[in-house]
């Protein structure tokens, strides 16, 4: 359990970091909280000769609130993402996924933006960034872009991001009206990688007519997943019409690769997912009924 | 790969050292500051036995690295008390059977400390959430959780 050598690169500025990607190219890796990347070099699952580190970035954290949009900058912990008044008001899934990181001590450390680079199909934020149509900042050589969440995931581990872009910050927006939010996920332990999970945003009209809809899923394919299908069946039907386990089974629908391994069959996942996205609709949509 | 000079502050001591990259805060605590107390189990994060605070937080000091700690603040079990006095959440342990072989104590005692201070009076539900996070194979869960419920009364 000792990582392969390797040079340790502290920047102060994002051009800094920017500059050491660009002259190392695919042998640097950026190191951001560090609670996957440094497991996995622990284990030699990754081998890179540069780790730059963006720990030392100060404008990299923070939140802030601007209109109907929350920047989160991406070395924001997810300590901070859990404690922020702010957060639980305006984006209540970031803060209600928050608890469901690993242990405290892992979440004193990880981030959001590392937890989403990183791009693990289990992982709680990424599912949330795809419900809520994130928008993802980036800086590269080549200057800034804004990546869609939907664009964003390609793989498991794998993302749009180039070896010289580094994210720096997630716009998510802020849901406003009769809304309501829920996070369900099954897992062995709590702490533990989800076997599969639900994360379920939804707005109702003044007639309790479902005025859109989120659902992202977690654990159920190489990437996290987006319940397009389940979100299209629901919109625009009054809220009492809709059957919540009808709710599950669409999302379940579409999914084209549901991981199988020693913790369930992919059948398994498949009834874990649909429960889940059942008891995260009926909680979301009583949160949006009741206020 | 270069080493690193690199300076920061365990148990309020200046620790200096040339290290590796590689080498975590845990390796660094044990085998260049001698203090033996944070113990390695599974080094990838999983069984909590290497706990100490950076900077006041509870964190894996084998899922950091040395040189990540560079100017920061480290407390280990070594800087929470001493055989002679012992800090309140170590008499709990002691006194409510939280403890068999010893391995895991130094981090749960550490992650308890960082739990109370945020936390004086935690829930029965925000106890376990709190220890999720660390490893018994004594499965000692249970006096662990008097422990703390005893300590949550004890400090200050």
């Amino acid at each position: 359990m000792k990582a392969s050598r390797f040079a340790y690169h502290a920047p102060s500025t994002l051009a800094e970091a920017l500059a050491l990607l660009a002259e190392h190219g695919d042998s640097a890796k950026v190191l951001a909280g560090g609670q996957s990347l440094i497991p996995m070099l622990a284990m030699r699952l990754a081998v890179f000769d540069h780790l730059v580190d963006l720990g030392r970035i100060p404008e990299l954290a923070g939140i802030d609130h601007q209109g109907d949009t929350v920047r989160i900058g991406a070395a924001t912990t997810h300590t901070a993402v859990e404690s922020s008044v702010d957060l639980a008001r305006t984006v209540p899934l970031l803060a209600r996924a928050a608890p469901l990181i690993g242990h405290f001590q892992i979440r004193n450390r990880g981030t959001v933006g590392g937890a989403i680079a990183h791009a693990d199909p289990a992982a709680e934020f990424p599912a949330v960034a795809l419900a809520l149509d994130a928008q993802l900042e980036t800086v590269s050589p080549r200057g800034a872009r804004t990546i869609p969440a939907e664009k964003f995931f390609l793989g498991t581990w794998s993302t749009a991001l180039a070896d010289d872009e580094i994210l720096t910050a997630v716009n998510f927006p802020a849901w406003r009206g009769r809304t309501g939010h829920a996070v369900e996920e099954l897992a062995r332990r709590h702490g533990d990688f989800a076997i599969a999970g639900a994360v379920v945003a939804v707005e109702l009209d003044g007639d309790d007519r479902v005025r859109r809809c989120g659902i992202g899923l977690l654990g159920l394919g190489s990437t996290p997943e987006r319940a397009t299908a389940a979100e299209q069946a629901v919109t625009g039907t009054a809220a009492g019409e809709i059957d919540p386990v009808e709710v599950g089974r669409a999302a379940m629908s579409t999914l084209q690769s549901v991981p199988a391994d020693l913790h369930g069959s992919a059948d398994y996942r498949r009834r874990v997912g649909a429960a889940m996205v059942t008891r995260a609709w009926q909680r979301a949509l009583r949160e949006a009924h009741d206020g | 790969m270069d080493e690193v000079q690199i300076r920061l502050r365990v148990n309020g001591l200046e620790r200096r050292g040339r290290v590796e990259p590689r080498l975590t805060l845990a390796d660094f605590l044990r085998e260049h500051c001698h203090l033996t107390g944070t113990h390695l189990g599974c080094e990838h994060g999983v069984c909590g036995a290497c706990t100490v605070l950076l900077d006041g937080a509870a964190v894996r000091a084998c899922l950091v690295l040395a040189v990540q700690a560079e100017g920061r603040e480290v407390t280990t079990i070594e800087g929470l008390g001493t055989p002679e006095n012992l800090s309140p959440v170590q008499v709990a342990f002691q006194e409510n059977h939280g403890l068999q072989c010893g391995f895991c104590t130094p981090g749960f005692v550490v992650s308890v400390t960082a739990l109370l201070r945020d936390n004086p009076d935690p829930t029965d539900e925000e106890i376990r959430a709190g220890l999720s996070g660390n490893i018994c194979r004594c499965t000692g869960y249970q006096g662990i959780f008097k422990a703390v419920r005893a300590a949550a009364g004890n400090t200050p």
